[in-house]
């Protein structure tokens, strides 16, 4: 892949050469690709966003609320049973499942909320995958007074029916998508779309670290509280910083945010699972970093999956979460660095995962984050008995039981 | 000096807007398009917009993304993109290329500027580039003597629209409304609103879309704009080249008639 990324016509004539992460510039990833219809909303949310982070009185509502709403600080549990199947290395991990709503995403959630009252905007636009963003944008919505609409693949409100329910009995309304491939990317499309006619009353609640600037940044500042966290946690707990943290990624909002808290510990792996599918071949995954190159989506130069002529190309993966062609721009950063490692992991391996968690230690992970326990098996395996690994457990998996049931055929008499 | 501007001085000097009309190139095929845009032209189109099919179009409204995945889906690749812009030139068209940035970016910006002027297109319309990110686009269209033709939309604080003109070469496009494209029923209030404010900073002609579909309405903008832009209402059309004849020459006789704006 190192090849393709130097001989890709566009990227070395970028003009924003200079790494700049708080004005959007990854290295030469990032940036505002985006119609100038929507910049000033871009730049009014970095200002109130630069304003709000200095602002004790915001900080102290957005920790309360992580506190006492939320749940945290989640817990850091190790898997020894788990553990036996990666050759011994010690596997914690951080329990962003036990979070209210089931995933990390409520933290995102809860500081774009309070963002959206100071804005003094009432009504809040949000995309979702798996249900699990949707899921936490009606929560917060519900908890603050303010109007939702979610956008969702229509395909992907099949696969994940139940998180639907939940999002109408939150009072969002929510929005089947029929363009293109019915899925994540397509929702994208739908919330800017809607986002450019509505702007002066709606925020656009963009669930992962990607898009334009200052989105990437500013997610991952929500979610660095993962990190932070963990880093603290398995540092008690296990003595000694971990020889890897590991996390799935899709757009990437849980892994940046794990990544953050050891991305100043040079002696700590930073290792990403994308979702393989059922195979390299285009179409056949979601893996982006791994077989991607540079391009444009949503409004940011990044990784991306993409034709000869520049057009998309549909990802797919098992887990609705991660069934994304592109991925947040400080990932390409830390991809092109080498300070982060990025490797696919297939749907058999994500569910091999999924059900050896599940009853070796009585926890359902999400099928997302089943990408990651996959992962971190064969991590282990490669570290040996000494090594030490904390994983993501983004999101707990009882959305996902439709999806395990015909898998492993429980439906079956 | 824009090779665009003795378009705009003719249109001047005949007291009226100009008509600028778009289509997506491969629709509904490479050939069918090349002759849609002739023929838009010959009915009285003063500068085509030739769309590039992309996956995943953000400003566009349904009609023309139903286009564009026809378009793709018939096998359009990037460089029968050149080859509707030579067919529309060499037939003595004058043709602008509206495009997303990424395929641009993927074809290269430098050698889809050379290609395009080979082609003898004159200029790129970029619905998701700014002037901010785009140092190497602005250095390779004067390399290849194109127009780059930004937008500015109601949302445009004054320090963008000054920043944005003085990017701009060939005319400026103001988006009428905020929102995506396709056929509206009034368009005109934000729209003029917006022009003023832009001459303010600049002498450039400005062409104003999104929406307009009827001789009326182009007339209501020919009023207050140096062009009319129409899109979506001439891809529904598409299928038979005798309405989309019908459609341009409405619009270019809507432009002649231009309404004294109302204060």
């Amino acid at each position: 892949m190192t090849s393709e990324t130097h001989t890709d016509p566009g990227r070395d004539q970028h003009q924003h050469s200079e790494h700049d992460p708080e004005h959007g510039h990854f290295g030469p990833y990032g940036g505002r690709y985006l119609p100038e219809a929507l910049i000033g909303a871009m730049d009014e949310l970095a200002a109130v966003y630069e304003k709000a982070r200095l602002d004790p009185e915001f900080i102290a509502e957005f920790t309360g609320l992580l506190r006492d709403y939320a749940g945290r600080p989640s817990l850091l549990t190790e898997a020894p049973r788990f553990a036996e199947h990666a050759g011994g290395a010690r596997i914690f991990l951080k329990r962003e499942d036990l979070n209210h709503t089931g995933s990390h995403k409520i933290n995102n959630v809860l500081g774009q909320a309070l963002l959206t009252k100071r804005m003094g905007k009432t009504r809040v636009i949000a995309e979702t995958g798996a249900g699990q963003h949707g899921v936490a944008t009606a929560t917060a919505c519900a908890l603050m007074g303010l109007e939702c609409v979610v956008y969702m693949g229509e395909v992907d409100t099949q696969r994940q029916a139940l998180n639907v329910a939940r999002m109408r009995l939150l009072g969002a309304e929510v929005i089947p998508v029929t363009t293109g491939s019915r899925t994540l990317k397509d929702a994208i499309n739908e919330a800017l779309r809607d986002w450019v006619a509505n702007v002066d009353t709606t925020h656009y609640l963009l669930g992962t670290a990607a898009g334009a600037h200052p989105f990437p940044m500013m997610v991952r500042n929500f979610h660095k509280v993962i990190g932070q966290e963990a880093r603290a946690q398995i540092v008690d707990q296990a003595g000694r910083l971990p020889d890897a943290v590991t996390a799935c990624v899709g757009g990437g909002s849980n892994a940046i945010g794990m990544f953050h808290g050891f991305i100043d510990d040079p002696s700590v792996r930073l290792v990403g699972f994308e979702p393989g599918g059922r195979g390299s071949e285009p179409g056949e995954h979601g893996a982006t970093l791994s077989e991607g190159s540079p391009g444009m989506l949503h409004g940011a130069l990044s990784y991306l999956l993409q034709d000869e002529d520049g057009q998309t190309i549909e990802a797919y993966s098992i887990s609705a979460g991660l069934d994304y062609p592109g991925v947040g721009p400080e990932h390409a950063w830390l991809k092109d660095t080498g300070r982060a490692e990025y490797r696919p992991v297939t749907d058999a391996e994500a569910m091999d995962a999924f059900q050896l968690l599940s009853r070796t230690e009585g926890i359902i992970p999400a099928i997302e984050s089943a990408h990651a326990l996959a992962g971190t098996l064969r991590l282990g395996r490669e570290l040996g008995p000494d090594g030490l690994i904390v994983v993501c457990l983004s999101g707990r998996g009882d959305k996902d039981m439709d999806t395990a049931a015909k898998y492993f055929g429980f439906m079956e008499s | 000096m824009s090779r665009l501007d003795p378009v705009f001085a003719r249109s001047r000097a005949e007291g009226r807007a100009a008509l600028i009309g778009y289509l997506p190139a491969g629709y509904p095929t490479v050939d069918g398009s090349a002759e849609r845009l002739t023929a838009m032209i010959d009915s009285g189109c003063d500068i085509v917009e030739v769309g590039v099919p992309y996956s995943d179009p953000v400003m566009d409204g349904p009609t023309v993304q139903a286009a564009a995945d026809l378009a793709l889906r018939g096998g359009f690749r990037l460089r029968d993109l050149f080859r509707v812009v030579e067919q529309v030139s060499s037939a003595g068209g004058h043709a602008v290329v509206m495009t997303y940035w990424n395929p641009v970016h993927r074809y290269g910006v430098d050698r889809f500027a050379r290609d395009l002027a080979a082609a003898g297109g004159l200029g790129v319309i970029t619905p998701d580039l700014i002037p901010d990110e785009g140092a190497d686009w602005i250095a390779a269209a004067a390399e290849h003597d194109l127009d780059r033709i930004f937008l500015v939309a109601p949302s445009s604080s004054t320090e963008r629209i000054a920043t944005t003109t003085a990017a701009t070469t060939g005319f400026l496009y103001a988006a009428a409304v905020m929102g995506v494209t396709g056929a509206r029923d009034r368009v005109g209030v934000a729209a003029s609103g917006l022009v003023a404010r832009a001459r303010e900073c600049t002498d450039l002609p400005i062409a104003v879309g999104l929406g307009v579909r009827s001789g009326d309405q182009a007339a209501e903008i020919a009023g207050f704009a140096d062009a009319v832009v129409v899109g979506s209402a001439f891809v529904s059309r598409a299928g038979e080249v005798a309405k989309l004849r019908e459609l341009a020459e409405e619009l270019a006789d809507g432009v002649r008639r231009p309404m004294v704006p109302s204060r």
